[in-house]
């Protein structure tokens, strides 16, 4: 049921107005075309839509997302993010709108949608909060696909009808002593008769504070290397869990991230997810299908980023003009302060169309992986080229809204903060070039 | 005895954003090309009482019904999104739709509801595009069906509907037996958003497509809108020192 939050009309109703704070210019879905949905775009004969064409489940979730962040999560989001803490409220709604289980099948307790629905979810929560949008794509694209597609009938059973409705998950695979090198992690897992005992500390877990299950992944055997990698279900309060305390960030404030240290936990051998020794090669699919999610992520950030800055730039008047419209005057007397606006439409309209290059081959991948092509390479150039333009994007932001977008009363410093993290984890920038540059090499083989 | 099905009748708006709104150049009416346009906020309302009545077990059936071009389906399907058990669109398009006012809506509606014995129409009160607050009352008025408009309480009590009105000089309670008309205003409750489980739910229900012949409606219009202009600029006001500058400002204006 909707919170107490009031949707106020205008007196007369002819204006929707803007339930949150004056800075706040509407975080919109900007897109001058209306959306064509693909039945209207088949009925036009159209066989190549553009990538911007939705199914009609796809439009109408994505509005009801956008109207959801923007009106009941927008209020909490400052709070959260001075306090380093996401307000429970925030997650049951999360969970309350089905956001947390898009792609589980309606029979346990999910949404039944598809893998592009997600992306579009994520993106539209981004736009609102960062650490939200990191919240539900870690859950959505980690840990419900880890269980959709390894679990057993009993582990589905038992976990993905409390993933889609009450309980969020955590994947534990970084460690202080690898990271980029994930797969020499050195948490190991020793069998004894029916169960494993596992020992070791695990870094920079997302979630942490609100997980109710975390995916552990461990070594069985390290002397087979990456190939004694298993992943292990561990319910928050086996003994031996500790979760650390949460990391002071820079960004992502919101999103809670904390060491964990696993001191001899048995684990029964039934919470196995998928096959002994297989762990790495489900790390790295997951992973590949993550870097989409984490792709719309950025792309959402920077998209609200530039909602918020650009209306500002066109009620800004200086010099008897919009800053927005400033383009060089021919006026000699002028010239000296033009030239700090010349360039600002220019700007504008350059940032404008990082953000759609970015928003295509996030699309783009997402539709190939849903096709069933391959589409890794296409998504590690998603999830730079995002993380790029979310960086250009907020530290633009900032410098067209002068000293108000350096102060917190604004929001544009926030999303500056957030999106340094998204050339940092889920591979950072440099794996992923190396990963492109690996398939680029391949295709010219013959 | 619980009401059998209960209309809620839709309306499609443009999504007001003052700077976008524009008149067009011949002055014939405003551009509606390329705006955004979504259900009308008190129809939301509408739709969420009626869900609520039928979630309270007060009603059996929530039938959304719009007219409208192909577009208004998709307000029908946020509609039953939010709960409604099925959609009814009556087709619109073109000429028809550019000149249909309250009075042939109204038509419809009553037509509709005759045809499928409704117990209850609930409709917003008025359509933030056009802000003609009429349908609801010609509603009730081609079906001789009592009236609840500009409700912000409404409790079912047996065969009759307790309404409190807001009026201009507070609230008014009226009891009106069922069948009724019932409008929604601003306060009545606050609509539930649709979540994504309602949403893939909703793709299931069925929506019937019909055409104002079909209902023996005729769409002629008997309004014809002469012009349409924006408001004009707001004037910079004027500052007085004193109570006398005043009255001899006004004066001068011949205000007074």
């Amino acid at each position: 049921m909707a919170s107490p939050l009031i949707r106020c009309f205008s007196k007369v109703g002819r204006q929707v107005s803007r339930p949150w704070s004056v800075c706040q210019h509407g975080l919109r879905n900007r897109s001058t075309q209306p959306d064509m949905s693909a039945e209207q775009a088949a009925a036009l004969g159209v066989s190549y839509p553009p990538l911007q064409t939705y199914s009609e489940e796809e439009g109408m979730m994505r509005d009801a997302v956008n109207k959801f962040a923007q009106e009941r999560l927008a209020p909490f989001v400052s709070k959260m993010d001075e306090n380093s803490l996401m307000d429970p409220e925030v997650i049951n709604s999360l969970f309350e709108q089905g956001l947390m289980g898009i792609e589980i099948d309606p029979e346990y307790g999910g949404t039944g949608s598809t893998f592009f629905s997600s992306i579009l979810v994520i993106e539209e929560l981004a736009k609102v909060d960062a650490s939200v949008a990191v919240l539900c794509d870690i859950q959505n694209t980690l840990i419900n696909t880890l269980f959709t597609k390894l679990g057993t009938a009993a582990q589905k059973e038992r976990y993905l009808s409390r993933l889609s409705t009450d309980m969020v998950g955590s994947f534990c695979l970084s460690e202080a002593e690898s990271g980029s090198d994930a797969f020499s992690l050195k948490t190991r897992a020793d069998k004894h008769g029916d169960y494993y005992v596992i020992n070791g500390s695990k870094m920079w877990i997302s979630n942490a504070e609100q997980a109710g299950v975390f995916l552990v992944m461990a070594n069985v055997d390290p002397s087979a290397g990456h190939r004694g990698i298993s992943c292990f279900i561990v319910d928050r309060d086996t003994e031996g869990l500790q979760i650390g305390k949460k990391e002071n960030k820079l960004g992502l404030r919101a999103s809670s991230t904390c060491p964990l240290n696993l001191d001899n936990i048995k684990v029964p051998e039934k919470n196995v997810l998928g096959q002994i020794g297989h762990g790495y090669k489900y790390a790295i699919g997951m992973l590949n299908e993550g870097r989409i999610g984490i792709a719309a992520q950025m792309l959402g950030l920077a998209q609200g980023c530039f909602d918020q800055a650009v209306p500002y730039t066109r009620q800004r008047v200086q010099f008897g003009k919009r800053i927005f419209d400033f383009q060089a005057i021919q006026h000699h007397i002028y010239r000296v302060f033009c030239n700090v606006f010349q360039a600002m439409q220019h700007q504008i309209a350059h940032v404008a169309t990082q953000i759609e290059a970015a928003r295509l081959l996030t699309y783009n991948a997402a539709r190939l992986k849903e096709a069933g092509r391959p589409f890794i390479k296409e998504a590690c150039m998603a999830k730079y080229f995002t993380s790029e333009v979310a960086t250009l994007t907020t530290s633009k932001c900032i410098e067209w809204m002068g000293g108000v977008g350096f102060t917190k009363d604004y929001p544009v410093e926030k999303y500056y903060r957030d999106c340094k993290i998204g050339t940092i984890y889920e591979g950072t920038t440099n794996i992923q070039l190396s990963t492109m540059a690996k398939f680029i090499d391949k295709e010219y083989d013959h | 005895m619980s009401p059998a099905s209960v209309f809620v009748c839709l309306s499609l708006t443009l999504l007001s954003d003052y700077p976008v709104i524009r008149v067009k150049p011949d002055h014939s009416g405003v551009v509606t090309d390329g705006v955004k346009h979504s259900m009308n906020p008190f129809c939301e309302i509408a739709v969420e009482e009626a869900v609520k009545l039928k979630e309270k077990k007060f009603i059996k059936e929530v039938v959304a019904v719009s007219c409208g071009p192909t577009q208004v389906t998709e307000t029908i399907r946020t509609a039953l999104a939010m709960g409604c058990d099925r959609g009814i669109h009556v087709e619109v398009s073109g000429k028809d739709y550019e000149a249909m006012g309250p009075l042939q809506i109204a038509k419809i509606f009553a037509a509709l509801a005759k045809k499928e014995e409704a117990s209850l129409v609930i409709l917003g009160k008025q359509a933030i595009d056009d802000d003609c607050n009429q349908t609801g009352q010609m509603t009730a008025a081609l079906l001789d069906w009592p009236q609840g408009t500009f409700a912000s309480e409404v409790t079912i009590d047996g065969e009759k509907v307790k309404v409190v009105r807001e009026i201009d000089g507070g609230l008014e309670t009226i009891k009106i037996s069922m069948p009724a008309v019932l409008t929604a205003d601003l306060r009545l409750n606050t609509p539930r958003y649709a979540t994504l489980p309602n949403i893939m739910k909703a793709k299931k229900k069925k929506i019937a497509n019909m055409k104002p012949a079909d209902l023996g409606v005729d769409m002629v219009s008997r309004v014809e809108v002469l012009r349409v202009d924006e408001p004009p600029t707001r004037l910079a006001g004027v500052k007085v020192e004193t109570v006398d500058d005043l009255v001899a400002k006004l004066k001068a204006n011949g205000t007074i």
